[in-house]
């Protein structure tokens, strides 16, 4: 990160959300690297930039399909590495026909001279990064939004290189390593698929049990199966999703029709409140051993550094004794015991043992032996003449705007997000003495509040198709005319996914957060 | 230029000849052949600032004693750095920083007193620390002469202005290394400067604000460097005026931070199953020992919220 020349942090407002990678960042910048933003809102991150492009919500396609049709227009594509490395160039190609810089920067309305700057830049500098956050992702074409990053890294062969590549930066401590387990509904450990015959059987084998041999549901379709009453029981362990969907009405009623939910957490969550069973759990990342994994791949020991309070007990503890009274006995082993026996199954973890752990300060994986010191980029293989394995696939993706449409009665753009004290539901965040002043307010650009005849503090009802709730408007002048931001912190005092669409991404099962059609009004 | 494509120097270190890698401090060079150099103001994480002076040694050919934190070495120098000009010099810094501020609280620097017999008590005893205000307001060059029969201190009350940390700076010894987290080498907030010129001069927030109406973040990243406990974590300091500050009941354990996916260590302090410090190693690739304010400062809810049943 630090050696990179050029950063593009796309929908990524680091500075508040990441601050740590941040630094490196900053490290970079204080170096001479040119950091480009592009966000709808003129963030924290976005004043460290050379380059801001405060796009319309929801148009991150086109503006990412301009700066490669202005790569390709001043020349700067890497030809060697797209005949070497890649596929499907003639139809990127093809497609990017249409977005001529002028008409981008009219469907973005971020000038052609940023795009065309920040184009060459990035074409032309040795070493660039591609950084992304949920500004790409909880969008209902999430995944279109970033293959059409990932088209640009193809166009330019910043990948696979040191100092080089496309870095989603993950927002909570574990989520990559969630994936990285299998806690993925079409994956086992180490993201082996689980309707291979071959790889299943390894894991059947040493477990000594069948694995259901289909696919599962992602969390999107699961609520989808309980409006349909087909999925009945759930068990929820440290989520809260009865506050942290989209939508939230609707969630609630999916959760409210279950025959029976089980909830394991360490506190009291909303969604514990509606469970048949709570499962009381240490908290895992001081309270148990084990590992978690970061953004960078970095696999990572947590320790236990408390005593659980109560009758809290370890998760893995839990998991064993249900599985054992439902009549598989998973005998209680030390978390050590069952990585090692993880490390058998996942070729990506092989050599890493919880001494080396220990003395690497973390390993990234792949790490297939204990030779390995781990793997600091992936893709070097496309640099490789003849290329080794399969090209590296363009995929030409299409503008298309927030399926939740303004129109006269809901003329502004919702767009949510986190603050730097304050974290998702603030189930974690909201225990500490914040010295500034917290509460949730409604951020809104002056003209616009000057036109709706709202002071800053005045209280307001902000309406979307599917919700309403009050809160107090905050002037920001960081905002752009008809954008309005909230958080998703406060949600005992304003619920805001009450407000937002739960359109999503039928590939990635996100939804669309980031960009909800709403009015404000004044109150009484 | 990588590491390993520097060039080598030799040089003399007391008498021995060394090898060091070009561009590497005389500091560094000290460690790598095992010679102990005192310091109180240079960090691995920080740029050097070379404020301290208790790190100074004798570079021969040259008229004043340099700052080895920061002094690079060159091919042929001779440097010594126990030579009575060395020592003496080392002795009166520490007198003269022990003698006005409160040092109680840095291991090192008693370490440093007594290796090098600094007697801070031989200007008198301690003045009485100026009340609240009154530094902050003093003017340049209006010094009242001292009487000789005291001691002046930087002393003042401790500056309590939020719930997360306390500012004492009658403990305060002007290391900059605050600054220097809060500035350029990590933060970048540049919440805090010093102030004022000579004997007046402190750490002070734009315009002498509370630090909740400053440009203050309260990443704690200041505390995190704070050599001499001047800014301390406010579960720390109330424990310490309640007298229940108790080390030997204390346990440090490195685990990974509960919020977002950067996966910054975290070294909790535990006294009686509760976190009264939390700081992150310095040569973490991670953090470089820097955290957020909701790593610092973001853990009470596996204490206080009440916990599922």
């Amino acid at each position: 990160m630090e050696e990179a020349q050029v950063i593009l942090l796309w929908g990524s407002n680091a500075r508040e959300t990441h601050p740590i990678f941040f630094h490196h960042v900053l490290k970079a910048v204080r170096r001479g690297a040119k950091l480009y933003v592009i966000d709808p809102r003129r963030t924290p991150t976005a004043e460290w930039s050379e380059g801001w492009a405060g796009l319309d919500v929801g148009t991150d396609i086109a503006l990412a399909n301009g700066v490669g049709r202005a790569i390709l227009d001043a020349g700067l594509e890497n030809r060697k590495f797209i005949a070497n490395a890649t596929e499907g160039f003639d139809a990127y190609r093809a497609t990017l026909e249409r977005y001529d810089v002028e008409r981008v920067s009219t469907i973005t309305r971020v000038d052609a001279e940023l795009i065309c700057r920040m184009a060459r830049d990035f074409a032309s500098a040795e070493r660039a990064m591609i950084c992304w956050t949920l500004g790409i992702t909880e969008h209902h074409n999430a995944v279109d939004n970033v293959l059409s990053l990932i088209n640009l890294a193809l166009l330019t062969g910043h990948v696979g290189k040191w100092g080089s590549g496309l870095n989603p930066l993950r927002g909570q401590n574990n989520v990559q390593g969630g994936g990285d387990m299998g806690a993925l509904p079409h994956k086992l450990t180490g993201f082996q698929d689980v309707e291979d015959d071959v790889l299943r059987s390894r894991f059947e084998a040493v477990w000594g049990c069948k694995i259901p041999p289909k696919n599962g549901w992602h969390l999107t379709e699961m609520f989808a199966a309980m409006g349909r009453r087909e999925l009945t029981a759930l068990y929820v362990i440290g989520e809260n999703p009865a506050q942290s969907e989209a939508d939230s009405t609707h969630a609630l009623h999916c959760l409210e029709g279950l025959e029976h939910l089980i909830v394991q957490d360490i506190v009291m969550t909303k969604t514990a409140e509606m469970a048949d069973v709570v499962l009381p759990a240490s908290a895992s990342w001081c309270e148990s051993e084990g590992t978690v994994t970061n953004s960078e791949r970095r696999v990572q020991r947590v320790r236990r550094a408390l005593n659980p309070p109560g009758s809290a007990r370890d998760d893995i503890e839990i998991l064993c004794d249900l599985s054992s009274r439902l009549g598989y006995d998973m005998k209680a082993r030390t978390p050590e015991a069952l990585w090692d026996e993880l490390r058998t199954l996942s070729p990506m973890h092989g050599g890493m043992s919880y001494p080396r752990l220990e003395a690497l300060g973390g390993i990234q994986w792949p790490c297939p032996d204990e030779s390995s010191v781990g793997s600091p980029f992936l893709h070097g293989r496309l640099w490789e003449t003849p290329v080794r394995g399969p090209r590296a696939a363009f995929h030409p993706a299409e503008d298309e705007g927030p399926v939740d449409k303004l129109t006269s009665e809901f003329p502004l753009r919702l767009t949510t997000g986190r603050r730097l004290d304050s974290y998702n539901t603030g189930v974690q965040s909201g225990s500490f003495a914040w010295p500034m002043e917290r509460r949730e307010t409604v951020g809104i650009f002056p003209s616009d509040a000057a036109r709706l005849g709202l002071r800053d503090g005045e209280r307001v009802r902000v309406v979307s198709r599917r919700g309403s709730i009050e809160a107090p408007v905050r002037l920001d002048d960081r905002l752009k005319p008809g954008l309005v931001f909230m958080t998703m912190h406060f949600p005992d005092e304003v619920d805001t996914n009450l407000l937002t669409i739960d359109a999503t991404d039928p590939r990635s099962g996100t939804a669309e957060f980031k960009a909800a059609a709403i009015r404000v009004e004044k109150v009484g | 230029m990588n590491e390993s494509s520097r060039g080598e120097v030799e040089f003399t270190l007391d008498g021995r000849s060394v090898k060091a890698r070009e561009g590497e401090t005389i500091h560094a060079a000290c460690r790598s052949a095992g010679i102990d150099t005192p310091t109180l103001c240079w960090a691995e994480n920080l740029t050097p600032v070379n404020v301290c002076r208790v790190c100074v040694v004798e570079v021969e050919g040259a008229r004043v004693l340099a700052p080895s934190c920061s002094r690079k070495v060159e091919a042929g120098m001779v440097v010594h750095t126990d030579s009575p000009r060395v020592r003496s010099s080392r002795k009166l810094v520490l007198e003269l920083l022990g003698s006005s501020v409160d040092m109680s609280l840095s291991t090192d620097f008693a370490d440093y007193a007594k290796r090098y017999g600094a007697e801070p008590g031989r200007f008198g005893p301690r003045a009485q620390p100026s009340a609240a205000g009154v530094r902050e307001s003093a003017l340049p060059g209006h010094h009242e002469v001292g009487d000789g029969t005291r001691a002046a201190t930087v002393g003042q009350p401790t500056k309590v202005d939020n719930d997360l940390f306390v500012r004492d700076y009658d403990k305060c010894m002007l290391c900059y290394k605050c600054v220097e987290a809060c500035g350029s080498d990590a933060q970048n907030t540049f919440a805090i400067a010093v102030a004022g010129r000579g004997f007046d001069a402190r750490i002070a927030t734009e315009h002498e604000t509370p630090l909740p109406d400053s440009a203050c973040v309260f990443c704690g990243n200041c505390v995190g460097v704070c050599p001499t406990g001047a800014l301390m974590f406010k579960a720390e300091h109330d424990l310490r005026e309640a007298g229940k500050w108790d080390e030997s009941k204390q346990t440090e354990t490195d685990t990974i931070c509960s919020y977002c996916g950067v996966g910054c260590v975290l070294t909790l302090r535990v006294q009686d199953n509760k976190i009264v410090r939390v700081t992150s190693p310095s040569d973490s690739s991670v953090t470089g020992g820097h955290l957020c304010v909701k790593g610092r400062f973001g853990f009470k809810f596996v204490e206080e919220s009440p916990r599922a049943p």
